[in-house]
């Protein structure tokens, strides 16, 4: 079995944590948000966030507060419920949620929610039930669930489960791991609602996931992906069916995807690493208890 | 209705049209106005670089001097009395409902703004930005960023803009960025306002993109919008056949191909359906046994109920066939212990031919069933834990 390389890893966060003008923190500005989300919780994982400046953190995350309550993915962006989760999860992590007015967060996340139940991204009105996962998850850390109908909120939800026991982002659209299946596994689990959800046959759909190499895919005939081993992962353990998988193979598949020189995990071995594939590669051995 | 390159090369000379936009302004992050200032700022600065050379004196001439801005006036503003979408610029003052004069200083980019503010909403300035959001979405980088969708959206309906050429615009840089989430939000804005006229050029642009990839989700998340919101189902289930004539591993199409069955309202539903669509499973199935998605498709032609899978015999006909030709046999045995689990009464022949496909020569369990989860595990290793619990959870066979 293969080595994680902590210190590597955590060097690789901090490095672009500061760079603001590489390719990467480029391509990234507009969501700095999520990345800040996915670098932190990362060193929080390998029990190093205390690399970070935290105060300098909260300042910047307030900073991309807009008047709406709604979070935007940088200073002066717009708001959107993608960041907003976010800004709540790093606020989480740093426990300072209290800094927060909850009321007006959870208003803007409430006024996004549609008649049918499902939500909005922003107020432009994209549905997706990546949202619907999204504004649950982001009102249970603020404890307003009572802010939207949970009940329509899971009926739209269930609307968009396939035959084959999995969920797409909108009724009848293609199951899909991390897009939607986690999502709505997610929210279900939430909201105490995972009765909707045919635990047997995901659990199977799930564990099909698992290709010769040990990696997951998203879907059926697809490469596998190291970010499948959060979303596929965490959607079998909150179905209680994560020993369906071979957990070993997973575990060398990830560790595998690892630049063991500069430190970062990338999406399938021998690729360029980024942050986001670092956090779920790690995420994924946290679930299944690596050893450090 | 003004198509954008007119109005703006009848205004702008080609230096607006240059590149350098890009990196620089994004790399400021600003929401909408922002975006305005430093682009109005970079546009015209180089504009003056590109010009620095041949005519030197035009760089020391105010903006407000310069014959080709002349007809740039602020207008006033008036948002009516319940506008859908109320603008929300960094600041809460509106600066553009004034009649204020406006000067135009090169070294001052803040008064450049807000003159730039205050003619925003005339049909040239608009033109500019609109102009000027053409080339800084052109990079990938710039198209992720919501604002710009967003702002060309109200640039869009205050310029009334031909939606026909909006779309065409869109199309390339779809292509060039077939996951973004904006764009594809976009496209949909506009088709929705084009109504159902558009809908073939929808299905043929999707189809396009599939030509590429044929499994991309939005792609097919767009195609089952315009489906349903604009119409054109008439080729749909055939288009499906296509793909999968294609790629029979393609579960894109295997999904739309339910999707098509099951909604299409040209057709009569699932149990019209049924007869036709199981053959057609069979068959990709017979095709290639290893392929997940059949089987998946004949569980969904039943609504997964398992008692009518085992009362149609074609079903356990074609486990019988993929295991006599010795090929791929997992999804056959994991179909057969469904089977199975439902009392399902297995032929001798079917017993024969599950044992001739176990690696083990001797295999221990006297139950059948118990037989094939033990093969299973032995041919499926990665999924051993599944099969174990399958073999746990069969009720007491015959």
């Amino acid at each position: 079995m293969g080595e994680l390389m902590t210190e590597k890893h955590v060097k690789y966060i901090l490095s672009v944590e500061k760079k603001k003008d590489d390719f990467e923190s480029v391509v990234m500005e507009h969501l700095r948000v999520n990345g800040a989300y996915w670098g932190l919780t990362t060193l929080d994982i390998l029990g190093r966030l205390d690399a970070v400046d935290q105060d300098e953190v909260v300042s910047w995350i307030m900073q991309c507060q807009h008047e709406s309550g709604g979070f935007g993915g940088n200073i002066g962006h717009d708001p959107h419920i993608l960041y907003t989760l976010s800004a709540i999860q790093v606020l989480a992590l740093f426990d300072k949620i209290d800094v927060l007015d909850v009321e007006k967060v959870a208003n803007y996340i409430a006024s996004l929610q549609n008649e049918d139940g499902s939500f909005s991204g922003d107020m432009w009105g994209e549905i997706d039930t990546r949202f619907s996962y999204i504004a649950i998850c982001s009102l249970a850390l603020l404890h307003r669930l009572d802010k939207i109908n949970v009940e329509r909120a899971v009926k739209y939800i269930v609307s968009c489960k396939n035959l084959d026991g999995g969920f797409g982002c909108t009724p009848g659209a293609e199951s899909h791991a991390g897009q939607s299946i986690f999502c709505c596994v997610g929210a279900l689990a939430i909201t105490g609602s995972l009765h909707h959800v045919d635990k047997d046959l995901l659990g199977w759909w799930l564990c099909e996931r698992q290709v010769k190499s040990g990696g997951l895919n998203g879907r059926p005939e697809k490469l596998p992906d190291v970010c499948y081993s959060w979303w596929v992962l965490s959607s079998l353990i909150m179905i209680d069916r994560v020993h369906w998988i071979d957990k070993g193979k997973l575990v060398n598949f990830i560790l595998d995807c690892q630049d063991k020189e500069n430190g970062g995990i990338s999406d399938r071995p021998d690729d360029a690493v980024d942050v986001f594939h670092t956090y779920f590669g790690v995420a994924g051995l946290s679930l299944l208890e690596f050893p450090d | 209705r003004e198509s954008l390159t007119a109005g703006l090369a009848s205004r702008l000379g080609p230096g607006v049209f240059l590149g350098g936009f890009c990196g620089w302004f994004w790399n400021n992050g600003h929401n909408m106005w922002g975006c305005v200032h430093f682009t109005c700022r970079k546009s015209l600065a180089t504009q003056v670089d590109m010009n620095r050379g041949v005519e030197e004196e035009r760089e020391r001439i105010p903006m407000s001097q310069r014959p080709e801005w002349a007809d740039i006036r602020p207008v006033p503003q008036d948002d009516g009395p319940n506008p859908v979408v109320p603008i929300t610029p960094m600041s809460s003052a509106k600066p553009w409902i004034t009649s204020e004069p406006y000067t135009w200083r090169m070294n001052d980019p803040h008064a450049h703004f807000n003159s730039l503010k205050k003619s925003f909403f005339s049909i040239q300035g608009i033109t500019l930005f609109l102009a000027v959001n053409v080339k800084t979405i052109g990079s990938s980088v710039d198209a992720y960023k919501a604002e710009v969708w967003q702002f060309r959206r109200l640039i869009l309906d205050a310029l009334n803009v031909d939606l026909h050429e909006e779309l065409h615009f869109v199309d390339q840089i779809t292509k060039d960025n077939s996951k973004n989430y904006q764009i594809w939000h976009h496209r949909r804005w506009v088709a929705e306002k084009l109504g159902t006229q558009i809908a073939s050029k929808e299905l043929e642009f999707t189809r396009e993109i599939f030509s590429q990839d044929a499994k991309n989700y939005h792609a097919w998340s767009h195609r089952q919008w315009v489906l349903q919101a604009l119409g054109g189902w008439e080729n749909e289930l055939a288009y499906c056949d296509e793909l999968l004539e294609d790629d029979i591993f393609n579960n894109s199409a295997w999904n739309q191909r339910y999707f098509v069955v099951t909604r299409s309202p040209l057709l009569g539903g699932l149990e019209v359906m049924r007869d036709s669509e199981v053959a057609y499973a069979i068959k990709a199935i017979l095709a290639k046994p290893e392929n997940e998605s059949p089987w998946r498709y004949l569980r969904g032609l039943y609504k997964n109920n398992v008692n009518s899978l085992v009362n149609d015999p074609r079903v356990a006909s074609v486990c019988l066939d993929v295991l006599l030709d010795k090929r791929d046999c997992v999804h056959a045995l994991n179909m057969v212990l469904d089977l199975l689990s439902h009392h399902h009464q297995p032929s001798n022949e079917l017993k024969d031919a599950v044992d001739a496909v176990s690696p083990d020569p001797k295999p221990s369990d006297s139950n059948f069933a118990e037989r094939v989860c033990s093969i299973l595990q032995l041919v499926d290793p990665i999924r051993a834990s599944y099969w174990r619990w399958r073999k746990t959870s069969m009720p007491a066979q015959d």
